[in-house]
């Protein structure tokens, strides 16, 4: 069947093609199996008046180390349409690209933006489709002609909608601030100041999230991603500069050898332009 | 499916053996726990269920819609996994729009049963799916059909499934009488689904209820503070 958006439409039922490579490789790495990077994480979202925001700390944990201290948690899906990743990086960065490439095939060929629907929609069926083995939670949060929405699909393919969510290992923290904090039609200000005390309560009581928060806010007129939003106040300053300036390395000869190129042969094809 | 005498202690919020950092439940499929029903009553069916989502012991969603339309006149109630039940609804409401649209008249509750009947067994090893099938037709009127783990299909006058079943089965069985009207099984159902949720902790949040007839679906919410309350002590 010819998809929109898509090249390939994906087969159906559950893919096993590396389950015997993976069962393989497992025994090669004896205990010292490598441990994906999993984004620890709060992400919340909140719909508003006019529209939608989203907001995500910036910390991406090894296990016990920061792997990374300036995560961008929130993609690009659409230009109306933004996702939170909550759970393993590589495969929420991997999902929310490929989520991504393939709305930009649909909008090329019905020249229209996506609807937030049918990106939760191609989600949850690939989601589905992997049974679990993709370790993504997703917020995805959009303005189409539809309305303002706020989704966020599981990683066994489970989708719920609400006016107001978080995910993530900080989301009970969050969840607590948005519970109290959450009111039907929120101006843009206090959305902001929600989400942003949502993810900030996560950050201090979540030890797998922290450092910054960024903040995504869509509504008709565009998209604000802020980021960061909010700086961590625990952000220390370099004592050295890392970076050698020209002239560090002393140089002891300069040779220059230009390539000589030959036109060996030349042939001039017509373009029938008829 | 849950053995009542189980008393296995739960020790609060578990960290994951992988990773210290990251709860236990964040890895852990999304289950509708749940209580579900479906009674028949002379003219239609009315179905009902509780709203809880749970990943381990976190709510993942607190007032979820388990009642999902099938077609106009036909509405499934989901229990089991979350991303399971909503793939298959998803499988028969396109499988039984198209039938309607090749027959060109409203399709019958019993194919939709059947289309339920058929994923759920077919890939029974690997789906957790619990599902009560429920609607009018021109044919037979209101009709329940229960389809639980497994792929079985019958048609039963009332059905109760999810974790919470367990303890509304007397009540049931005690209280539910042939040929009642719809606002007696309305009760009735807002008043199983609630003593069920008094006692499965996988059970809870509001009563969501629907009544399909010739004349349409109507629906209704009972919210936490307006359900019937009934006190042991």
């Amino acid at each position: 069947m010819a998809l929109s958006n898509v090249l390939h439409a994906p087969a159906a039922g559950f893919n096993f093609d590396h389950a015997a490579r993976n069962a393989e490789l497992e025994g090669l790495f004896d205990a010292q199996i490598p441990k994906p990077v999993k984004t620890g994480t709060t992400i919340a979202g909140v719909v508003f008046k006019d529209g939608v925001v989203l907001g995500a700390d910036t910390r991406a944990t090894s296990s016990e180390v920061v792997a990374d201290k300036m995560c961008a948690k929130i993609h690009y899906i659409a230009p109306n349409i933004y996702c939170c990743g909550a759970g393993t990086a590589a495969d929420t960065e991997k999902t929310t690209e490929l989520l991504s490439s393939n709305l930009t095939i649909f909008s090329l060929n019905s020249g229209r933006n996506p609807r937030v629907v049918m990106a939760v929609n191609i989600l949850q069926e690939m989601l589905y489709r992997y049974h679990g083995q993709i370790g993504a939670s997703l917020i995805l949060g959009g303005v189409d002609c539809a309305g303002n929405h706020l989704y966020t699909v599981g990683p066994y393919g489970s989708v719920n909608t609400m006016p107001y969510l978080a995910m993530g290992s900080g989301d009970l923290a969050a969840l607590g601030i948005l519970e109290d904090g959450y009111k039907p039609d929120l101006e843009l200000d206090k959305a902001k100041e929600l989400v942003r005390a949502a993810i900030h309560a996560g950050v201090m009581n979540d030890l797998a999230s922290g450092n910054n928060i960024d903040i995504c806010v869509l509504t008709r007129e565009g998209v604000h991603h802020i980021r960061p939003y909010q700086v961590s106040q625990y952000k220390d300053k370099r004592k050295t500069k890392y970076k050698y300036g020209a002239g560090t390395t002393a140089v002891l000869t300069e040779k220059v050898v230009p390539v000589k190129l030959e036109v060996v042969e030349e042939t001039v094809q017509r373009m029938d332009t008829a | 499916k849950m053995a009542a005498a189980t008393m296995s202690p739960y020790f609060g919020q578990q960290m994951s053996s992988k990773n210290d950092l990251v709860p236990a439940w964040t890895s852990q499929e999304v289950s509708t726990g749940t209580t579900i029903m479906a009674l028949e009553y002379d003219g239609g069916v009315v179905i009902g269920a509780d709203s809880r989502t749970t990943t381990g012991a976190y709510i993942a969603n607190r007032v979820t819609d388990k009642l999902t339309p099938i077609h106009d006149r036909i509405f499934c109630c989901r229990s089991g996994s979350a991303a399971d039940t909503q793939a298959i609804a998803d499988v028969v409401t396109y499988q039984l729009g198209f039938h309607s649209i090749e027959l060109d008249e409203p399709p019958l509750v019993e194919t939709a049963a059947n289309l339920f009947r058929a994923s759920c067994y077919r890939y029974r090893e690997e789906l957790t799916a619990g599902i009560l099938v429920a609607g009018w037709d021109r044919r037979k009127g209101g009709q329940v059909y229960c389809v639980p783990i497994g792929g079985m299909l019958v048609r039963q006058p009332v059905s109760v499934g999810g974790s919470g079943s367990s303890y509304i089965y007397g009540f049931m069985d005690s209280n539910y009488k042939p040929n009642m009207t719809k606002d007696q099984c309305l009760e009735l159902t807002a008043a199983a689904v609630s003593l069920a949720m008094e006692r499965d902790g996988s059970s809870g949040g509001v009563v969501r209820l629907a009544s399909i007839s010739k004349d349409g679906v109507e629906r209704r919410v009972i919210l936490g503070n307006q359900l019937p309350k009934y006190s042991t002590h």
